[in-house]
């Protein structure tokens, strides 16, 4: 799902990032959005809604929909479509309001 | 129809294209403008003053074919890529055609590549005699390739048949 | 409380305009920008844009940001940029309420402020529009543009709008197969040059369609489209199936008027604008005394005018609050020439129609 050659743009590959997604390990860059890593990995389906626990997927990818909310690292509600990946992140796909604990 | 469809009628090309004796002269730009919209770098690229937009930048630009050799610098600034040169100077069966091209892979000098016309449609084969890709034309290299003339005023676009 | 003396309110086109515009008038600009970058929408446009030279036209969108960054730079001592900053407020007593990567939560009081804060894609009701794999245009953008993701393999293109054929052309260049472009009205609303260009990579365009239902159980599988007649009503028997992995929504923008109407400027819903806008005068202030709006959020337009505006703002709001440069008459006039030009053909006349409603003089 990467792109691998683009004629206008050059995509900063330097480093890998690993995390997990519901437990699995994954692989992405520095530099990209938890979101973006998982839709490389192939994973479209980021929650369900609240109240008919419909899949979620994405949206606008600019913080503005709130569409891509997903447990980080144990917090609920990160706004994934702009939340930097880091090393060792624990995403997970979030059903309901999310808890605060 | 060309505001439903994207596709010019024939007419509509033929009216923008210069004459067949101008062609056989030598390279000349071909300006597929044909709405009016806020936009004039091609007068601004252009350095021998062929291209005229004018004060209101909505007006559609107009070639001095006189004026106009070919130089191709025009097609690369086109934020629509609507220029094409075409130059009928190098054979009585075929003409060059030079056209932008923002793809990858970008074809090599000699690839036999599919012509296309305006909606897409495969034409015929064509060879590709050269691609220019310097720094100056930031990102939108031009590839010409020869034609044969019964070609000249549908081909628009080239396919490289992209190896599975 | 931080004090400010002029506070720019996004730090895209527009943003970023008013700040250089400001910053070397003289007034010293704190820039809030949401995101952990500056550049806005910018940051993934790849194709050249329209215009003349004094709107970068012919440059490509993506490197616009650093032109007018290193414009910025040279003002740096009147320039303060913090990004990770979501407004949460803006009050009557002139206090902005803003959240700092997330958890620092401080108060500003500018003297003035300009608003630029852009505009959001909007959506498209159909059952099952909520399926993963059903993105807006801008998202997809930013997917493969910023981030080098596909968002798929096959696309379907709902809106012949600018950004609906632009983005199909990109999504051509990120080498993703575009199937089709649909739209709702009888005519491309983008730029004819824009159509050609994705018509003749054999891209059908198909007017008066629109999007019946999408099917699929965790993500979009396919769509089912059908012909509109001239009141936007389905023709029953049109119906075709596109096997998707991607709808990709384009049905325009609409102002981020939220942090303006908070704040009690006289907002108005004007339809050619895209959405409830701002009052305002020439000046770009808005109907609240030292509040001035720039870009989307006045009407949605090309990035083009957008800057102009934000040029013109800027150079408006540091003059109210006494600097106003030599030149100040002739860079203003120049402006308004450029905004003129921008909307003086085909393409203008709905904006200009919509900027009658809002315009006190």
């Amino acid at each position: 799902m990467r792109i691998e050659k683009h004629p206008i743009l050059d995509f900063d590959k330097s480093k890998k990032v690993k995390f997990t997604f519901n437990g699995q390990e994954l692989e992405g860059y520095e530099g990209e959005t938890i979101q973006a890593a998982l839709h490389a990995a192939g994973v479209k389906v980021l929650g369900k809604s609240i109240k008919m626990h419909r899949p979620r997927g994405f949206y606008c990818a600019i913080g503005n929909c709130s569409s891509c909310f997903m447990i980080v690292d144990g917090v609920p509600n990160v706004k994934t479509c702009v939340t930097d990946l880091k090393e060792g992140m624990v995403v997970e796909t979030q059903e309901g309001k999310g808890v605060i604990k | 129809m060309f505001e439903k469809t994207g596709v010019p009628s024939k007419e509509m090309v033929r009216e923008i294209f210069p004459s067949i004796d101008r062609i056989n002269k030598g390279p000349v730009a071909v300006i597929e403008c044909y709405k009016e919209i806020p936009c004039n770098p091609c007068q601004t690229a252009c350095k021998y003053d062929a291209i005229h937009v004018g004060e209101d930048i909505n007006h559609r630009p107009e070639v001095n074919r006189d004026n106009c050799i070919g130089c191709a610098i025009c097609l690369s600034k086109c934020p629509g890529l609507a220029i094409m040169i075409v130059d009928g100077s190098k054979s009585e069966e075929t003409v060059q055609i030079r056209i932008p091209f923002e793809f990858y892979p970008l074809p090599k000098e000699g690839d036999t590549v599919k012509a296309l016309d305006r909606e897409g449609n495969v034409l015929t084969d064509v060879k590709v005699v050269k691609v220019l890709n310097p720094k100056s034309f930031d990102r939108t290299p031009l590839v010409t390739f020869e034609i044969d003339r019964e070609y000249l005023y549908d081909v628009r676009n080239i396919r490289l048949e992209v190896q599975p | 409380m931080k004090q400010a003396e002029l506070v720019i309110i996004g730090g895209g086109p527009a943003g970023l305009c008013a700040a250089v515009s400001a910053a070397s008038s003289g007034a010293k600009v704190l820039i809030l920008e949401r995101n952990n970058a500056l550049g806005g929408q910018l940051v993934k446009q790849t194709h050249m844009f329209f215009g003349s030279e004094k709107q970068y036209a012919s440059t490509r969108g993506i490197d616009i940001p650093n032109i007018l960054l290193n414009e910025l730079d040279k003002y740096k001592e009147n320039v303060e940029i913090m990004t990770d900053c979501t407004i949460v407020g803006m009050f009557e007593d002139g206090v902005i309420t803003v959240i700092h990567k997330e958890d620092k939560y401080f108060k500003v009081k500018p003297e003035a402020v300009v608003v630029a804060t852009g505009a959001f894609e909007k959506s498209l009701v159909f059952p099952n529009n909520d399926l993963p794999g059903i993105y807006g245009a801008g998202a997809v953008q930013t997917l493969m543009n910023v981030h080098g993701v596909k968002p798929g393999d096959r696309v379907l293109m709902v809106g012949a709008g600018n950004i609906g054929l632009i983005v199909s052309y990109q999504l051509m260049q990120a080498g993703v197969k575009v199937v089709g472009i649909l739209d709702a009205a009888p005519q491309i609303g983008g730029y004819l040059v824009h159509a050609s260009k994705v018509r003749r990579m054999g891209v059908p365009i198909l007017t008066s369609h629109t999007v019946k239902e999408a099917i699929g159980t965790d993500c979009i599988e396919k769509a089912i489209v059908c012909e509109v007649d001239n009141k936007f009503q389905p023709i029953p028997g049109t119906e075709q199936e596109f096997d998707v992995d991607v709808l990709c929504i384009s049905v325009g923008l609409t102002p981020l008027n939220e942090l303006l109407a908070m704040r009690g400027c006289e907002m108005k819903f004007v339809p050619q604008l895209s959405g409830s806008v701002p009052v305002r005068n020439e000046n770009y202030e808005t109907t609240v005394e030292n509040v001035f709006a720039a870009g989307d959020i006045t009407g949605v337009e090309e990035a083009s005018a957008a800057m102009v505006e934000g040029y013109l703002a800027g150079l408006c709001a540091a003059a109210k609050l006494g600097h106003k440069s030599d030149d100040f008459e002739e860079k203003k006039a120049d402006y308004i020439k450029q905004l003129d030009s921008l909307r003086a053909g085909p393409v203008g006349e709905k904006i200009l129609s919509g900027i009658e409603q809002i315009l006190v003089k």
